[in-house]
């Protein structure tokens, strides 16, 4: 008997295992209770999406300068395009607009460079980014030097605020935070017990108290005719704040580091600083990352405190727009608005997080 | 409104007295303004016709409107003006502290803060009042007709205890719904949550914009509380008193003798002799504030008299349309009354 052998040519696997529709019936569709469930979401996605977008979109209204353009059946997107300008530069006065515009320019670009991994001189880069810009930033924003027109702070407003308020905040609380969690697990005791303090005091008192300490009570301790700058009582304060929510952040990284680390460094008659700055902290920081960014996505938001200072930051220029007797009526796009900006912002940073840790992930995930 | 968070605000004010006893013996609050070069003038951080940035990034309203009649006072110039947006809460310690020259933002006038706060209330801008907004197909006419009404609320504010007050006077029952923000307490009357929605009628008219029809909602004629609001200042400085409270008398005096903003410069060649005081041609009666002869013009030119103030910012010429009123002159039988420049 001479059995003919013959291979038989590869197929591709049955629709029912690959493919969208395989998909849809083992995710979507798998039994009857899945399946009713399903239909049950898409019915509730239809109730909620039609008329979110016919309200959003197709019955919104996009161009015009007063209420009279918006015919009140959908959004009124004529409002917030009035306003764009107010809600990014605050009242910053029209024809120094160029200014911003520069800073927000240049830190796109500075944050594109340390963003990009291609880009040489990451180190010269981060460091004009921390220690550089802001000094460049203040000249210009301020104003006063080489024949700027001086611009108070109480001008300043909208996105370009939140952005000031947030990028100083998170970029003075890291080092800060750090030294307090060194100091919090050190061995000598006054160092210890300072940091222990500082960051439990601080971590206790809500933010909006320590915003509103700051714009009430302080100014009754200064001296008459000494006053602090608003901006800058405010700044203080989500600094020391936010600080001290660094600290216990950065503690979580220190203590995932076995001891053996640095032991090891101090036996190669490595000292202190040394041991923390090439063995411990490098090793720390990177599982850190997801704490970090955490706590800089809550602070950004958090942010939206100090409209009760009278600061004008996104949210509360978009309210002062809603106060005036020309607009009244429409909140409910102002507030749409800032809300997506505010998720555009979170939400990029949430996903650089995750390039990074994906970046520097190098056998120590646990 | 103007009441709002009243508790905490006494409870700063007394601490700020406590602690800042040295704050408020401050005179020459003039010379420290003129070497400033602008006045700083603490507003509202947004209420509708009152305080808020317009378009453009400036700040309107009929507060904002006294803050630079002071200035076009001082300085010839409404526009040297810095703007502090305040709230409720820290309004009175900012003035205390001298943050802020001079408070105009929604205040009323009471015993406790006039008297007990170290600071001096420079005259009325506003008579204000809470009132009611009812839709118009409910056919009620006055307030004495709401017996068993459901009233929307703002929380935080005295409104809830004023109502209360009004209904038990007059013995009759109400059941309060309380809300929020404006937004929600307007959403609460629109969704038919309750038949009346009470606040001061200054705020009244800017929630009836915000109705989907505002032609079917009406102000019911009555008040319940008296709420005069006006600019606030430091006590124990004279000068700057008599400063912000003639600015706003010199509005209602040009007012009442037809001086505008339009017609003020042929005005000047006016025989009357309480025009010629006025305006400065007859006399010098800035001198005793420390001013110059042409302060009132200054203010009528730049700012207006207090009718155009009233109509661009919260009057008919202004979406909130409020019709004068009780804040007419005396002559029309309000009571907006200025002594005279003698």
């Amino acid at each position: 008997m001479i059995h003919n052998h013959k291979t038989i040519e590869a197929r591709p696997a049955p629709s029912s295992t690959i493919g969208p529709i395989a998909w849809l019936r083992t995710n979507l569709f798998s039994g009857p209770i899945n399946t009713l469930f399903t239909l049950l979401a898409l019915y509730l996605l239809y109730l909620l999406l039609v008329p979110a977008i016919q309200w959003a979109l197709i019955n919104a209204d996009w161009i015009g300068t007063s209420r009279e353009d918006c015919s009140r059946e959908g959004a009124c997107w004529v409002f917030v395009n009035a306003r764009i300008g107010q809600f990014i530069y605050g009242l910053y006065p029209r024809d120094e607009l160029w200014r911003v515009n520069v800073i927000f320019a240049v830190f796109a670009i500075l944050v594109a460079w340390l963003a990009i991994p291609r880009l040489p001189l990451k180190r010269w880069v981060a460091a004009v980014t921390l220690i550089v810009f802001p000094i460049f930033v203040y000249f210009l924003l301020y104003g006063g030097y080489f024949g700027l027109r001086v611009v108070e702070t109480h001008r300043w407003g909208g996105l370009m605020l939140t952005l000031v308020l947030a990028v100083v905040g998170m970029v003075a609380a890291l080092p800060i935070g750090t030294l307090l969690a060194l100091g919090r697990r050190s061995h000598m005791p006054i160092v210890k017990s300072f940091s222990v303090v500082f960051i439990e005091f601080w971590r206790g008192v809500p933010l909006i108290t320590v915003l509103f300490m700051a714009s009430v009570m302080l100014p009754l301790f200064m001296p008459t005719g000494v006053s602090v700058d608003r901006l800058v009582r405010a700044l203080i304060g989500i600094t020391l704040f936010q600080s001290a929510y660094m600290a216990e952040v950065v503690r979580g990284g220190l203590q995932a580091i076995p001891r053996g680390q640095e032991e090891a460094a101090a036996a190669l008659g490595m000292g202190y600083w040394k041991r923390m700055g090439l063995i411990v902290l490098p090793q720390a920081l990177k599982m850190m990352i997801p704490g970090i960014v955490n706590t800089f996505i809550s602070l950004f938001k958090d942010t939206t405190l100090v409209m009760i200072i009278g600061l004008f930051d996104l949210l509360g220029i978009v309210q002062a727009a809603l106060s005036d007797s020309r607009w009244l009526g429409f909140a409910l796009e102002g507030y749409v608005f800032a809300g997506l900006m505010f998720w555009i912002f979170c939400f990029s940073m949430s996903r650089y997080s995750q390039y990074l840790e994906r970046k520097l992930h190098t056998g120590h995930k646990r | 409104m103007s009441y709002k968070n009243n508790k905490l605000v006494m409870l700063t004010s007394v601490a700020a007295l406590v602690l800042g006893a040295t704050s408020t013996a401050q005179a020459a609050t003039l010379d420290d303004v003129k070497q400033r070069g602008v006045v700083q003038c603490g507003v509202s951080d947004g209420l509708p016709g009152f305080s808020a940035p317009n378009d453009q990034g400036e700040w309107q309203g009929i507060d904002v409107d006294v803050c630079r009649a002071v200035a076009a006072a001082v300085f010839g110039d409404s526009e040297a003006v810095r703007y502090v947006p305040l709230n409720a809460v820290e309004r009175f310690t900012a003035l205390q502290s001298g943050e802020v020259d001079v408070l105009s933002r929604n205040t009323t006038w009471t015993t406790t803060r006039d008297t007990t706060l170290g600071l001096n209330f420079a005259g009325v801008t506003f008579y204000d009042g809470q009132g009611f907004l009812i839709s118009s197909d409910l056919g009620i006419s006055s307030v004495q007709e709401l017996d068993g009404a459901a009233i929307c609320i703002q929380a935080g504010t005295t409104t809830e205890l004023n109502v209360a007050d009004y209904f038990r006077a007059h013995e009759m029952q109400f059941d309060p719904i309380v809300f929020d923000t404006s937004e929600q307490t307007v959403g609460g009357f629109e969704a038919g949550r309750c038949d009346v929605l009470t606040s001061d009628t200054s705020q009244l008219a800017a929630l009836r914009i915000q109705l989907s029809d505002p032609s079917g909602a009406m102000i019911l004629p009555e008040v319940i509380s008296k709420e005069p609001l006006g600019p606030v200042v430091r006590q124990g400085d004279d000068q700057w008193f008599n400063i912000v409270k003639w600015s706003l008398f010199a509005m209602l005096n040009a007012e009442e003798l037809g001086i505008s903003s339009e017609n003020v410069d042929e005005m000047t060649n006016s025989e009357n002799p309480n025009i010629a005081r006025l305006l400065g041609q007859d006399g010098n009666y800035g001198e005793g504030m420390g001013l110059s002869a042409d302060w009132a013009y200054n203010i009528i030119s730049q700012v207006g008299n207090y009718a155009e103030i009233y109509d661009r910012n919260v009057g008919l010429n202004s979406p909130l349309e409020i019709e004068r009123g009780v804040n007419a002159l005396w002559t029309e039988g309000g009571l907006q009354y200025a002594p005279p420049v003698r």
